[in-house]
């Protein structure tokens, strides 16, 4: 089955559902699902003799300005065929449920996107930081996100080598300036 | 008999320990030796690779690619130009496709090298270790006259390859490879079949075909699970259809199908083939211009893709995101060592410390890839 | 020129005395016993394990690893430092004995190298703990990290750990 008959299936099988499908500028053509209904979109993907996209595999999160991504790459190890999925959020309510009762992978790809990006699973049983320490402030993937000045007392910029040590043949004045 | 009193009791391990491969960190919970739950704490390595790579150019975060698998920079390398040239569409001549097979393919023995020693010396028996890093020495030096650099090559580059074979590196890879299939037997002799790393591994830590493809492992690790599936081949890229090789999956030669042997065993295996991908390519190999001509900045156009490739620890998966401008708009890596580690929760419950280690190392999950 | 060690005839046949001072045979037992702590952070740390390796031998110069900083003298950065990790290094540094030497390996843990534009990433070791010898290099090969271990050495012999001591603890001014 090719990606955009699975996709058409999809939608099929859920009638009613605000899906967009979309096909331009991108190597695998997407379906972008309302949030409230991923658990159970997944689960069917999951389910369906036909479908079977038994692997999740990859899970990213994009920052585009008011809206935030979650992407889902599927895969099927039986039928060998992929499927792409989108859910876009708003920016100051990113609630997302999480997938991980559907394949259990996925519960460290959502707190990756939780600790990096600030996307709230919803039902995550265990949503903590994962790459940075528990009282980092702020999500460092989005694009406004704005560096602190120091770390717990470590700086987190390094002077430029030149203004601490001067060149031998700097002329004089630039020397009595440092 | 009375009933023996024993409580629980929380034991750290890392990010400073011997065998947890770079900084990983461990919470246990153990009764005596029988582990009861175990919290990895990863991100020790988190070098916001992702972030940087949305301030540098195409061309420019090649290096940082290589940083993200150091032990197999080739293959990361290599993800990342086919991730490039499937968005830009550009071409690639000939003769660097195979040039970056063969480099691939040396850097995952070496990789593998560097696994099955670590492996070998976590569980006690520290003289492999040393034969293969001796092994890994002379794949160093290759690669180095090939680029100039010992472990991050920044070699393989988009549309191409940096440069074209040196004198004589026919003859030497040859002769190597000639000195090295034996070797292997040598190994086999001298651990594989020992039979007290063989009771350390088989039957521990089985990870079955389902639960392996539900937590989303890939590479060595599904394969030794019984999953036949390798990108080179059921997805091929590059040249890689043009030559023969076999995919080597767990059989469960002295356990069952999924355990820390097979995981051991299909490493050893793949050197092999890569060493036989190796000859065929330095047999095939035609004349001709190793780089396409490409502008210096490279503009693709607005869109994404999501390229996937055979790295040493698996399926290695770039997600790329271009707004048509010089950087990439978001770029997200995703690796074989992050879920192998995601997994370390769920089937290291009720085993033994030290069959956490070998189950640690037999997943082969090194740090920069889980954290990045 | 100051000889550290002098081999002086003792008049009796086939026998010699050696003089020295007492500073220089703690420098030279030190130098020469640089026992480094297993503390692979990132890149370099696969060179820092080749360097150990049966090539390039590190054990030619008294240098083992050890993997407890309770028993080591030497530290080798390598590799880049986050700031969730650096914590900790301190913590190991503190645990190490006196006296203690440090080498920040590679590019990251002399400034944060490549690294530094990354938002979790420390810009320099020496932003926590004292550094001896900075060893540039993205990584360094084995070759530098033997170079980069003499200069320590090299460190160790000058230095006077007697007087140091007095100085330190004002006994004699």
């Amino acid at each position: 089955m090719n990606e955009k008959n699975i996709l058409e299936k999809v939608m099929a099988e859920f009638p009613g559902v605000a899906f967009e499908l979309i096909e331009e500028n991108t190597d695998h053509p997407y379906l972008v699902i309302p949030a409230e209904r991923t658990a159970g979109i997944c689960r069917f993907l999951r389910d369906d003799p036909d479908l079977r996209l038994d692997a999740l595999s990859n899970l990213s999160s994009v920052d585009e300005g008011e809206i935030l991504t979650v992407v889902y790459h599927l895969f099927s190890y039986e039928h060998r065929h992929y499927s792409v999925l989108k859910v876009r959020v708003p920016r100051g309510a990113p609630d997302v449920p999480t997938v991980q009762t559907v394949w259990p992978g996925a519960g460290w790809f959502e707190r990756e996107a939780y600790d990096l990006m600030g996307i709230n699973f919803m039902g995550h049983n265990d949503l903590r930081r994962i790459m940075l320490p528990d009282d980092w402030v702020g999500h460092p993937l989005r694009k406004d996100w704005v560096e602190q000045e120091e770390y717990h007392g470590m700086g987190t910029s390094r002077n430029e080598p030149m203004d601490v040590l001067p060149l031998a043949d700097a002329p004089e004045k630039e020397k009595q300036s440092d | 008999m009375t009933e023996f009193i024993t409580e629980e009791m929380t034991l750290n391990m890392g990010p400073q320990h011997p065998s947890t491969h770079g900084v990983l960190r461990f919470q246990l919970t153990s009764d005596g030796e029988v582990i009861h739950s175990v919290k990895p704490d990863v991100g020790y390595l988190h070098r916001s690779i992702e972030k940087i790579a949305e301030k540098v150019t195409y061309h420019g975060f090649m290096p940082y690619t290589d940083r993200v698998d150091y032990v197999a920079a080739m293959n990361s390398n290599f993800a990342w130009a086919l991730t490039v040239e499937k968005l830009g569409g550009y071409q690639v001549p000939e003769r660097a496709e195979y040039l970056r097979v063969i480099a691939a393919e040396l850097n995952r023995i070496s990789s593998h090298l560097i696994m099955l020693g670590v492996m070998a010396m976590d569980i006690g028996a520290v003289t492999p270790f040393p034969y293969f890093l001796r092994e890994r020495e002379t794949i160093n030096d290759l690669l180095e006259e090939l680029c100039g650099a010992r472990l991050t090559y920044n070699y393989i580059r988009i549309g191409g390859v940096s440069s074209d074979l040196p004198d004589g590196f026919r003859d030497r890879a040859l002769r190597f490879l000639d000195h090295f299939e034996p070797i292997i037997d040598e190994f086999n002799r001298l651990i594989t079949y020992n039979e007290i790393f063989v009771n350390r591994l088989a039957n521990i830590v089985i990870i079955p075909r389902e639960q392996a493809i539900a937590w989303a492992l890939v590479g060595p690790n599904l394969r030794a699970s019984g999953v036949k599936w390798d990108l080179r081949k059921d997805e091929p890229y590059s040249i890689y259809p043009q030559v023969e090789f076999d995919i080597p999956v767990g059989k469960g030669e002295v356990g069952t199908v999924g355990d820390c042997f097979d995981r051991f065993i299909v490493r050893v295996d793949e050197m092999r083939e890569s060493s036989k991908i190796i000859r065929q390519c330095l047999d095939k190999m035609p004349e001709g211009e190793i780089q396409s001509k490409l502008p210096r900045q490279l503009k693709p156009p607005k869109g994404e893709v999501y390229v996937r490739s055979e790295s040493a620890r698996g399926e290695m998966g770039y997600y790329l995101v271009s707004n048509g401008g010089l950087n990439p708009e978001r770029v997200k890596i995703r690796t074989g060592s992050f879920s192998a580690m995601a997994i370390m929760e769920e089937v290291s419950k009720g085993i033994m410390i030290a069959d956490m280690v070998a189950l640690i190392s037999s997943l082969d999950v090194i740090a920069p890839e889980i954290d990045r | 020129m100051y000889k550290p060690m002098s081999l002086v005839p003792s008049g009796e046949p086939g026998a010699t005395v050696i003089t020295t001072r007492v500073d220089d045979v703690l420098n030279w037992g030190r130098a020469n016993s640089l026992w480094y702590m297993l503390f692979g952070l990132a890149c370099c740390a696969i060179e820092m394990m080749q360097t150990g390796g049966p090539r390039a031998d590190l054990d030619r110069f008294g240098a083992v690893p050890r993997p407890t900083p309770r028993q080591s003298d030497l530290m080798l950065v390598a590799g880049t430092l986050t700031y969730k990790m650096a914590i900790r290094t301190k913590l190991l540094y503190e645990q190490m004995t006196e006296p203690k030497f440090v080498i920040a390996m590679g590019s990251c843990a002399t400034c944060g190298g490549l690294f530094s534009p990354g938002y979790s990433v420390l810009k320099g070791v020496d932003k926590i703990i004292p550094v001896d010898v900075y060893l540039p290099g993205c990584p360094p090969r084995p070759e530098a990290l033997t170079e980069a271990l003499i200069h320590v050495q090299r460190q160790i012999k000058r230095s006077r750990p007697l007087r140091q001591k007095h100085e330190d603890t004002k006994i004699i001014t």
